[in-house]
């Protein structure tokens, strides 16, 4: 993976200096809270309901076991043991003490991390697929594409003060699992009919109380124009979006009030004026970038077939896991595992001290030291031989996260709700718990397939809830929290928004009527290779509405 | 009826005002029962603010019983509180004994 340069080094090392010094500033009184809340948002740190928040950025969701086991240092010795991993491959830590943030910013400084731009108008944390760099369907890895975003956007002073935030997402496969049509800038990594490396570019995707599907604005742009074109791009946002109205900033309304052709046209011509000069990414650039992320050295393991089939002969719940939480690897003999920290009746993505500590320490013996936290909020393993998945699979059970739930509707995303958040409007984590309590038998959750349940605790929409098969979104109305259902959102290749299907349910509704959602589509799917998705698509809503609301209209 | 309520500035603790000070727990907050109270407490949070004590100031609606000031609304009950899905943190996961202090 990326190591820091000296430049890196420095740059964060003096960030640190600067905001520890503004921090001791304002705690001698000598800043008002007006002058040191852009500060502190520029630095991750958030206030929240309980206390003060960190939000930590893991680039393009990569970590090694010496950063993990940081995360975990800080929880147990700052926070309140434990972390929660976000939607966009973060971590943030829900109770630190304003006075400790310089002493744990120097800790993540010392594993080259940072919470820079993690918050504010700027560009922000980069995500990728999570599988990248060990995906079977992968036609090369997007992260050191993601790295030299990283780089080109950090404290860009262009770019540090747009009319709002700006998210960026980068796939290497046709399968898109990094959401980039839900994105402002969504970047799908390909080859052309020449064999060269070079990006569809999407535009203007987002979610919050305008969900629009981002539009493909070019269909292959060469590699080494990648900065060129993105910061044509940003100058055109940056022009023309909306700095009046909060609401309508982001670069979607732009596009979508402006018009795809326009938008490209102004795009292009911006382009024009950028592509020769000083942007253009230098081959050997490129290739020096791409050299820190070269795959680890993988070992043929081909006692990984029968060892695998022996374990799972021994072990019914390892065969489960192993069918759910393991998939195919460009290598053979490898895997990589996801570790589900969607535990059932768990808050999802949250992990304990003890648990980073040991996953850390699994990554370092079994896969080449490194991990990733995906945009789903787990934690995955990328390159675990084969023949060792039983090993990992012991050691997950040991510290409770082998529930073999991935992509099952207990594997749910959800944001931290009201619980925490001084945003939200409603709870969300609690809701997850009892769908995921409700759900309990993974027979059960078997049986019902792929199922992407997603909820956001308010309109913001950070628990991506209009791209869940089933989204739930948690309002206030009349003092009460009550929860809107959206059915057939998606955020992969086939992005789509979903439909709100009726009233809403109060708390105590709410799992009984997605229960009824899932035995609808279990009454009406064509057979068991039919996912709720695909069987929404073909029947639309009225099944579903009819199953949840009949009973009203007759009685009214 | 209103009670006062911030933020710590050093840890981002919640905090209410009672007799003459910032307390951990709402219980016995000082509750205003009418506008020149309100205007009272607001008077208070704006100069606590200004001195840097505290951050985030807001009048929030209460109902007192049995003595002890209960926030109206679920956010303000989960502040007071602690996260809904987790006893062991937040004011709620303090000994009985230490929130009465």
């Amino acid at each position: 993976m990326y190591r820091y340069d000296e430049f890196d080094h420095d740059f964060v090392q003096a960030r640190v200096a600067e905001f520890s010094d503004q921090v001791t500033r304002r705690l001698a009184g000598e800043i008002t809270e007006d002058q040191f809340r852009p500060l502190r948002l520029m630095n991750g740190v958030y206030l929240q309901l309980h206390a003060y928040m960190l939000r930590i950025a893991v680039p393009y969701g990569t970590l090694n076991s010496k950063q993990l086991r940081m995360l975990g240092h800080i929880a147990r010795k700052y926070d309140k043991g434990y972390g929660h991993f976000t939607t966009r491959q973060n971590i943030q830590f829900n109770w630190p003490a304003l006075s400790d943030i310089p002493a744990i910013l120097a800790d993540l400084a010392s594993v080259e991390m940072h919470a820079i731009q993690t918050s504010g108008n700027c560009i922000r944390n980069v995500t990728a697929d999570h599988f990248a760099g060990a995906a079977a369907d992968e036609v090369a890895d997007p992260r050191p594409y993601a790295e030299i975003l990283r780089q080109w956007s950090s404290v860009h002073p262009e770019f540090s003060f747009l009319p709002r935030k700006f998210k960026i997402a980068v796939t290497g496969a046709e399968r898109d699992r990094a959401a980039i049509q839900t994105h402002d800038i969504g970047l799908h990594l390909k080859k052309n009919a020449a064999g060269e490396l070079g990006f569809a570019v999407y535009v203007g995707g987002g979610q919050g109380r305008t969900p629009m599907i981002a539009k493909k604005i070019r269909d292959f742009l060469p590699e080494a124009d990648l900065l060129s074109y993105c910061t044509a791009i940003l100058r055109v946002y940056n022009l023309y979006g909306r700095r009046d109205n909060k609401y309508k900033a982001r670069v979607k309304i732009l596009v979508h009030e402006t018009g795809v052709e326009e938008i490209t046209r102004q795009v292009e011509a911006e382009w024009q004026e950028l592509k020769d000069a000083d942007l253009k990414l230098p081959e050997a650039d490129i290739r020096a970038i791409d050299a820190y992320f070269a795959p680890p050295a993988l070992t043929d393991r081909p006692e990984g077939d029968e060892a695998v089939k022996l374990a799972r002969l021994d072990s019914k719940s390892f065969s489960e896991w192993l069918d759910q939480n393991v998939v195919t690897h460009r290598h053979p003999d490898y895997a990589a595992v996801t570790i589900s920290l969607k535990g059932i009746g768990e808050a999802p993505g949250d992990a304990s001290d003890s648990q980073m500590e040991a996953v850390a320490d699994l990554a370092e013996k079994y896969a080449f030291d490194e991990l990733r936290v995906s945009h789903e909020q787990n934690l995955i393993l990328p390159h675990v031989a084969r023949a060792d998945l039983k090993a990992v699979y012991d050691a997950l059970v040991d510290i409770g996260l082998a529930t073999a739930n991935s992509n099952l509707i207990s594997d749910i995303i959800s944001c931290p709700g009201l619980d925490y958040c001084a945003l939200a409007t409603a709870r969300s984590i609690p809701v997850a718990q009892e769908i995921s309590l409700r759900f309990a038998s993974l027979e059960r959750q078997r049986e019902i397939g792929e199922l992407k349940l997603k909820i956001s605790g308010c309109i913001n929409a950070c628990g991506h809830h209009h791209v869940g098969h089933i989204g739930i979104l948690g309002v206030e109305k009349k003092g009460a929290e009550l929860y809107q259902v959206t059915l057939g959102g998606s955020a992969d290749e086939n992005t789509s928004v979903g439909e709100i299907i009726g009233r809403g349910f109060s708390s105590a509704e709410i799992t009984d009527a997605i229960e009824q959602i899932v035995e609808t589509y279990l009454g009406l799917r064509l057979d068991r290779n039919e996912k709720f998705i695909d069987a929404y698509r073909r029947v639309g809503p009225a099944p579903f509405k009819e199953a949840l609301y009949a009973g009203e209209a007759k009685a009214a | 009826m209103k009670v006062l309520t911030a933020n710590r500035l050093t840890d981002g603790e919640a905090v209410w005002y009672a007799n003459g000070g910032w307390a951990e727990i709402i219980d016995h907050a000082d509750v205003a029962h009418d506008k020149a109270a309100e205007d009272r407490l607001e008077a208070i949070g704006a100069t606590a603010y200004a001195n840097n004590e505290v951050v985030d100031i807001n009048l929030i609606d209460v109902t007192v019983a049995n003595g002890v000031v209960e926030p109206v609304r679920l956010r303000e009950k989960i502040r007071a509180a602690g996260p809904t899905n987790r006893s062991d943190l937040g004011k709620q996961a303090r000994p009985v004994a230490a929130r009465a202090a």
